[in-house]
């Protein structure tokens, strides 16, 4: 949701109607009011003219600032293999889309997004899923082409993002309704169970009473049909399955009980001998898929299998021979091609600059948020974004052939989510418990069978009966499902309860460099030459006034306090540095090269002033660590080993060296190639238990190929590689704490286990004697789940609460 | 006493209704977004203003 500090903020400021951003002076007027950009103006018009101005009433400043002024072109989805793949459904009249919205954001986009129609009589009807940022539009083909459906979102403030991977062929997940069926089954059959085997624990005498509870009975085994064979189905399929590749999993025993109770129940119900134990199974399968779907909560706005298709366009202009401008596919882009990119487009494939001027953020890639600027004639790797102007450049290379992309034809991609959400945990205990209850069964079985037949089958049973592991089943969905809720609050997000468990095993940790431990919002300037009086800091401001370098931008905010006076003559080399004439001195600003004519160098990032062919000193800039780093690393110090990859130059070697420790590797110059490569020969050192933290598509490979692959990201909503886990880079320095509780939490569940074992025992002790009466189950079974469940929750609350991890 | 059979048939139909009931939410996706409801039902249409 949309803060509401600008409208609390009492600054004098004026701040624009539609966005809520402060306004230049020089900003729009418009029917009373205030705009910071034309872009904004537009987009209030269209709503205004259409009756929508509820959508300033709802929220203040509802909408996104326009001011980037980016027009995204949407000519693309007038191709029809490109519109065939986008759309849900369509018979030629009506056709049905979902589209990303990423501007969703509060109640009025909501509202206005929803009431489409009103602006467009082609759109029939707009869902939108606020947590998932989708809209789902039902339009009218007669009406609206879907490129003019797109270009209406994108004209009031909702481009619409259209993804490579939107177009992949792999069928996207269907949501899963099947727990849903399952559990609503299991928990209808179970309470009429119950209800029904309610008579039959008073006693029952008469001959009617008898005749009733026959009744009872043949409805009961109704009942319990569809628990069985439907909603306990993946149980028994996973242990066959289990059984068949000659492995115990937890899903054996369960299988064990769900079997054993039923066939009793059967044969008692059917013989008359007894009641059986239906309305335990019916629980049994009930509790088991709750905990199913409790252990299943997604972050659904958030994504861990995104690779690079997610974030390359789904098209690209291309320039014909014939000098016309073409969308083409990007995946019918060939080498040679020339490719034009707007403002705020993705290059999708290495190529070289031809024409305009490159200005590129790599923040993606690399991590690193200070833009880069490319003369002509340099190649320029895939993954970078333009951000200023229209650039045309040859294709060099095809989109999988680029140098960052090459990355996924790696055999660590292969290997998707081997064992999903199962926990080795679960699995392991599984094992010994099977082991144990067969045991003890045959034990019972064999004890019972010189003496009494009937005896000894019924003790047998009984024993799979109640040694059925629901208790230890239910503890691990339920804790640590509960521990990711718990760290989704503060800003960390884990793929599945899978992770909470690899977290135990880490003994080194990877660090990526920029954008992982410096934080790329702040950007430290110093300088390192002689004092500049105030006239020559006049000067300089004076110069880069007149550039739109981003470095140029952080000079300028530097010299704050200075004056801009006049200049003569001013000109800008891209690539290289800035000149101009001011009172009579020529001064220069530049790189290295540019200025001593040096090599290229590897210092930091750093602008050279020169006034009046004097080298006089350098501008630094450098990325700080994110605040807390330092003592973050202490307080890991002595359990873990460190290691830093990084792509860019060693200069921060020595105070990196300082703060990792003395032991700790580190590897500068490193390609994303490289960084897979020691990721893997780590794990090899150390059995497996390397956690890599990156941030950008560079560090993609090594965080696939770690065993647990934390991203940190600025801005949750953005593009993450793919990874185990989702760190919010305001949380960074709470990511020990985090740790520690998702390792604490694996506690509570021995906690529970021991728990569970207690209620076994006494159910065993009937069990083995051959005196498991139905009551006696029906009471056991749901209260030691319940128990567990929670002991479970509780615990991990309490747990969480302990170490500090408060609501925020 | 033989009533008995028949409220009991009474009692499921009730409650198979019930789970038809929760069927039917499922398949037409009301488990699929528990949030953005919450939001719209609080959002009034405006009466219509004459052209």
């Amino acid at each position: 949701m949309k803060s509401l500090s600008p409208i609390l903020k009492t600054t004098p400021k004026t701040s624009c109607f539609h966005c809520g951003e402060d306004c230049e002076a020089d900003h729009i007027r418009f029917e009373g009011h205030d705009f910071c950009c034309e872009g904004c103006k537009m987009v209030y018009q269209i709503l205004r003219h259409h009756d929508l101005g509820k959508y300033y009433q709802l929220n203040q400043a509802a909408g996104a600032t326009q001011k980037a002024g980016q027009k995204t072109t949407y000519t693309y989805l007038d191709d029809s293999t490109i519109r065939d793949q986008l759309l849900q459904f369509t018979d030629g009249k009506t056709s049905k889309v979902e589209f990303r919205l990423p501007q969703i954001h509060c109640s009025s986009c909501l509202w206005l997004l929803e009431h489409l129609y009103k602006i467009h009589p082609g759109v029939q009807r707009s869902t939108v899923n606020f947590l998932q940022k989708k809209a789902t539009i039902l339009y009218s083909e007669e009406q609206i082409s879907l490129r003019q459906l797109g270009e209406l979102l994108a004209s009031i403030g909702y481009p619409p993002e259209i993804n490579f991977e939107d177009l992949s062929t792999t069928s996207k997940p269907k949501p899963n309704r099947r727990i849903y069926y399952q559990m609503g089954l299991a928990g209808f059959a179970f309470g009429n169970i119950m209800l029904l085997s309610f008579p039959e624990y008073l006693g029952l005498s008469s001959e009617t009473e008898i005749a009733f509870a026959r009744f009872f009975g043949y409805l009961n085994i109704i009942l319990s049909l569809p628990v069985v064979f439907y909603s306990g189905q993946d149980y028994l399929k996973s242990a066959w399955f289990g059984l068949r590749q000659g492995y115990l999993n937890m899903d054996v025993p369960i299988s064990l009980g769900i079997l054993a109770l039923f066939s009793r129940s059967l044969f008692e119900i059917l013989t008359h001998t007894g009641a059986g134990y239906l309305d335990s199974l019916t629980g049994l399968v009930f509790f088991l898929l709750v905990g199913k779907w409790f252990q299943q909560k997604t972050f659904h706005q958030l994504s861990f299998e995104r690779d690079y298709r997610s974030y390359f366009p789904i098209a690209v202009n291309i320039r014909e021979a014939d000098g016309k401008e073409q969308a083409i596919p990007l995946d019918q882009l060939q080498t040679g091609d020339t490719l034009v990119v707007r403002s705020n487009e993705i290059i999708p494939a290495d190529a070289e600059i031809i024409k305009g001027k490159a200005v590129i953020d790599y923040s993606f890639v690399t991590g690193e948020s200070v833009p880069v600027r490319h003369p002509i004639g340099e190649k320029i790797y895939a993954g970078g974004r333009q951000i200023e102007g229209t650039i045309e450049l040859r294709v060099l290379r095809k989109v999988t052939q680029s140098y960052l992309t090459q990355l996924w034809n790696n055999d660590a991609f292969q290997k998707k989510s081997e064992q999903g959400a199962a926990t080795h945990l679960a699995d392991r205990v599984g094992r010994y418990f099977t082991v144990i209850i067969l045991s003890i069964a045959t034990l019972t079985l064999l004890y019972w069978l010189p003496t009494d037949l009937n005896r000894a089958i019924n003790a047998f049973t009984a024993v799979l009966i109640i040694a059925c592991p629901c208790a230890v089943a239910l503890s691990i969905p339920f804790t640590f499902g509960n521990v990711i809720r718990l760290l989704g609050r503060q800003g960390f997000y884990l793929k599945n309860i899978g992770v909470i468990e690899k977290l135990n095993r880490i003994r080194h940790i990877v660090f990526d460099k920029t954008g992982t431990i410096t934080d790329p919002q702040a950007l430290h300037l110093s300088w390192e030459g002689s004092a500049l009086s105030p006239t020559e800091r006049t000067w300089l401001k004076t110069l880069v006034d007149q550039s739109n370098h981003p470095l140029s931008r952080r000079i300028r905010q530097q010299l704050n306090d200075s004056q801009i006076t006049a200049i003569k003559h001013f000109e800008e080399h891209p690539g290289h540095g800035i000149e101009g004439v001011i009172a009579g001195h020529a001064i220069r600003l530049g790189s290295a090269t540019y200025i001593l004519g040096e090599e290229p160098g590897s210092g930091p990032s750093e602008v050279l002033v020169e006034i009046d062919g004097k080298y006089r000193g350098r501008f630094q800039f450098r990325h700080p660590f994110r605040q807390g780093f330092r003592d973050m690393i202490h307080g890991w110090r002595s359990q873990y080993r460190f290691s830093l990859i990084s792509g860019d130059q060693d200069h921060a070697r020595a105070a990196l060296q300082d703060i990792l420790g003395p032991e700790a590797t580190l590897r500068f110059r490193q390609k994303p190639q490289d960084k897979l490569d020691y990721i893997q020969q780590l794990k090899q050192e150390t059995n497996g238990n390397v956690m890599m933290l990156g941030d950008g598509l560079n560090d993609a490979g090594a965080l696939q190929s770690s065993d647990l692959g934390i991203v940190i990201a600025e801005d949750t909503n953005n593009f993450t590689p793919a990874c185990d886990a989702i760190l919010d880079a305001k949380s960074f320095t709470a990511l020990p704490r985090l740790m520690a509780f998702g390792q604490q939490s694996l506690k509570v569940v021995y906690f529970a286990y021991a728990i569970a074992a207690i209620y076994n025992v006494i159910g065993l002790s009937f069990a083995v004697r051959g005196a498991l009466s139905p009551v006696i189950a029906a009471i056991l079974m749901p209260l030691s789940s319940l128990t567990i469940v929670l002991l479970s929750l509780g615990l991990s609350s309490w747990l969480a609460y302990r170490m500090g991890l408060r609501k925020k | 006493m033989k009533v008995i059979f028949f409220l009991i048939g009474i009692s499921l139909l009730v409650a198979l209704g019930f789970l038809v009931a929760f069927f039917w939410a499922v398949r037409t996706g009301q488990y699929e977004d528990e949030y953005t409801p919450s939001v719209r039902m609080l959002l009034d249409d405006d009466l219509p203003t004459k052209e």
